[in-house]
């Protein structure tokens, strides 16, 4: 009786797992290792095969920066992608080939469900390569609000300001700024976070660099941006041990008010979230400030995309699709919500930020609700020069000027302007 | 040159055939991959097609000037590391040949820094040198002296790293000298005991019959400081800025950066600098050697 049942169970499971197996579809989605990629890349996936029990979605990790870069370049180019993966959109994608490497999904339907404005930054020719994934993200300084309330002072609204206020906080004996230079990236964002002032100063900047007809090194708006890492470097602005302070002890400086101000994206927000939920409440987010207060707004950083190389056939191809469009719907924001703190906004229509967003997100939210933002020069052109990281911690560290490390980075441009092809150059 | 003095019926043991499987993976593995790695140094690559741009590769690698400091950087690192290793390994090679207790077991300690993984070492020793709460640095200030910023300081980051690499090679440099003041034979120390003190052991028994030795390491540190990556990257990735970057880590750079070309002309350039250093030495040392002889 006994020895039966066993018997007409395996067989059960047997051709109960045998149906499963003819439809079932696994997919490997490779996404960048920071603990706010993979959280979002696991909650997408799980709410998607909980509705979808036939795909079985894998998150692979894969390290960020341009080591991941080079790993995304050499896997494309040798044939060996996984079936999706998350990467940056704007210059960087460009710089993947997308005609000749992603699938194109222009004309897919659920294409209509993204915002316009995020279109162009996956785009190369006629084809559209990605869906957006997570939130755009601000550039601009993190502020710590007890910081300015103890020492009473009030959001910048001019470059003067911000030097005046670092001047108050440092007399305080907290270090005003926070350089995290043993992630050499985390540097650029005074460089990368003053372009809403570039284009504020010298409208259409965009375009004349990415035709070889604007430089850094010449263009006194451009120039800006290095000329303040210098200033921060001769007048002391950064806290102890600058040079190899790495980004996530970082964090914890600026949630508990050891230092006053991080120029960074507002992604770092999540991480503060969730490594010190107690103090998120206390960053706050504004603008970098520039020359003039009536000019004065955020530079805002589109969200990374999900896409599929052209390696991806078949039934997998049928299935990543499927999954591009659960990102690019609101039930997929929702899926994120659920368990990631969002650090902007989202690019699907319709889809809308949870009441219970950090204070920082708000600020920005102000920003690109009353018109003053515009994106960073990485969507707007196809050009990023790879050196900029160095040559911001070399300005930042006191080995070159600013004046050098511009000429320096138009050089970069140049070799990255050729290595894409562009015309011009 | 030995061949040459070989018998012909040496040379001729072998059919043809015999060396056919060989010369296959040779070609295969070495040969196209040279000869590829020349025709794309002279190409603007992108892994999905090449362009050809003859020298312009060349031109704009030398026109770097991050190129420059590397190739400096490169040249002190170098030159510090092998030195050191001669003179810190043949020390400790005469402590390590004397009568001592425990001999063995000490060989073995010094050698054990050789084992562990380059990259193991260099992520350890960042923790060290971490500059507040560092062990390095804890201990500094307990002395009272004013711990500096091992990996931080511009000025000072490369030699950090030049000494982590001295303390990982030095077991190779000290087996070597071990080796060569062994095979000293003992009548020289029986002489130099009855001219004199240590001193005159050192002096003219030790360093010239050990002569033979210290090019080995010489020429095997100062070829592996030339091409070092994996602790500068580890540690510093060629920073802050591009204090403590060297050949090999701008050559990567720009691979990482997608211009596989220029990284291409790059490692021709690192091949042709290091041959250019190393075979006048090398055939320095051995005419030397020979002149002993």
């Amino acid at each position: 009786m006994i020895r039966k049942s066993i018997f007409v169970l395996l067989l059960l499971a047997l051709s109960v797992s045998a149906t499963f197996a003819q439809d079932s579809v696994s997919l490997i989605y490779l996404v960048d290792e920071s603990q706010n990629s993979q959280d979002m890349a696991t909650a997408l996936a799980e709410a998607y095969m909980a509705q979808h029990p036939n795909v079985t979605i894998t998150v692979e990790s894969r390290p960020g920066g341009t080591e991941g870069d080079n790993i995304v370049k050499t896997r494309l180019a040798t044939g060996d992608m996984t079936d999706i993966f998350f990467y940056n959109s704007g210059s960087l994608l460009q710089a993947l080939n997308p005609t000749q490497t992603l699938v194109d999904l222009s004309d897919q339907a659920f294409i209509a469900n993204v915002q316009e404005s995020f279109l162009p930054t996956v785009s190369q020719g006629d084809g559209i390569y990605g869906v957006p994934t997570g939130t755009g993200m601000g550039g601009g300084i993190l502020y710590n609000k007890r910081v300015y309330e103890d020492l009473g002072l009030s959001v910048p609204m001019t470059w003067d300001d911000f030097a005046a206020n670092n001047a108050a906080i440092a007399e305080a004996g907290i270090a005003p700024v926070l350089a995290t230079f043993g992630d050499t990236w985390t540097a650029q964002l005074f460089v990368l976070a003053d372009y809403y002032n570039v284009e504020q100063a010298d409208p259409g900047f965009a375009e004349r660099y990415t035709a070889n007809e604007a430089k850094y090194a010449s263009t006194p708006a451009a120039l800006a941006g290095f000329t303040y890492l210098q200033q921060g470097f001769e007048d002391g602005w950064w806290q102890q041990d600058f040079a190899t302070t790495r980004f996530e002890p970082g964090l914890a400086l600026l949630a508990n008010g050891e230092v006053a101000h991080y120029p960074m994206l507002t992604f770092a927000l999540s991480t503060i979230a969730a490594n010190f939920p107690d103090q998120a409440n206390d960053i706050g987010f504004f603008a970098q400030p520039g020359a003039s207060a009536d000019a004065n707004g955020a530079t805002i950083w589109m969200p990374a995309g999900t896409y599929i190389p052209q390696t991806t056939t078949g039934a997998k191809l049928e299935a990543a699709l499927g999954f591009l469009g659960f990102i690019a719907s609101v039930e997929g924001v929702d899926a994120i919500n659920a368990q990631v703190a969002p650090n902007g906004p989202y690019l699907i229509k319709e889809s809308s930020l949870p009441d219970s967003v950090l204070p920082a997100v708000k600020d920005l939210a102000a920003y690109i609700d009353s018109g003053n933002s515009y994106p960073a020069l990485e969507f707007l052109s196809p050009i990023k020069g790879p050196n900029l990281e160095q040559l911001c911690v070399a300005v930042a560290t006191g080995q070159m000027t600013a004046e050098e490390a511009a000429a320096n980075y138009d050089l970069d441009v140049e070799r990255q302007a050729q290595q894409l092809g562009l015309p011009g150059w | 040159m030995m061949s040459e003095s070989r018998p012909k019926y040496i040379l001729r043991t072998y059919p043809h055939w015999f060396y056919i499987p060989a010369a296959i993976i040779f070609a295969i593995f070495f040969v196209a991959p040279t000869v590829l790695a020349f025709y794309f140094s002279l190409t603007r690559w992108t892994l999905f097609d090449a362009t050809f741009i003859g020298l312009e590769n060349y031109q704009r690698f030398f026109g770097d000037p991050q190129l420059s400091a590397g190739l400096r950087n490169t040249v002190i690192y170098a030159v510090i590391t092998s030195g050191l290793k001669v003179i810190i390994g043949l020390l400790l090679a005469t402590l390590l040949t004397s009568r001592l207790w425990l001999k063995d077991l000490l060989r073995s300690i010094i050698f054990f820094p050789v084992l562990v993984s380059t990259v193991a070492v260099g992520i350890t020793f960042s923790v060290l040198m971490q500059p507040t709460t560092g062990l390095i640095n804890t201990v500094l200030r307990t002395t009272g002296m004013g711990p500096p910023d091992w990996l931080g300081n511009p000025g000072m980051a490369l030699f950090s790293v030049a000494m982590v690499d001295v303390w990982r090679g030095l077991g190779i440099a000290t087996m070597i000298y071990i080796a060569g003041i062994m095979s000293i034979p003992d009548d020289y120390f029986e002489a130099a005991k009855l001219e004199g003190g240590a001193w005159v052991k050192f002096r003219y028994v030790v360093l010239p019959l050990a002569r033979n030795a210290t090019f080995t390491v010489i020429l095997l540190s100062f070829i592996g400081g030339l091409r070092t990556f994996d602790l500068i990257w580890t540690m510093t990735r060629g920073g802050p800025g591009f204090a403590s970057d060297v050949l090999t880590s701008v050559i990567y750079k720009q691979y990482q950066a997608g211009f596989y070309g220029l990284s291409t002309a790059g490692n021709v350039v690192l091949f042709i600098l290091v041959t250019i250093i190393v075979y006048p030495l090398m055939r320095f040392l051995n005419r030397r050697e020979l002149a002993e002889l």
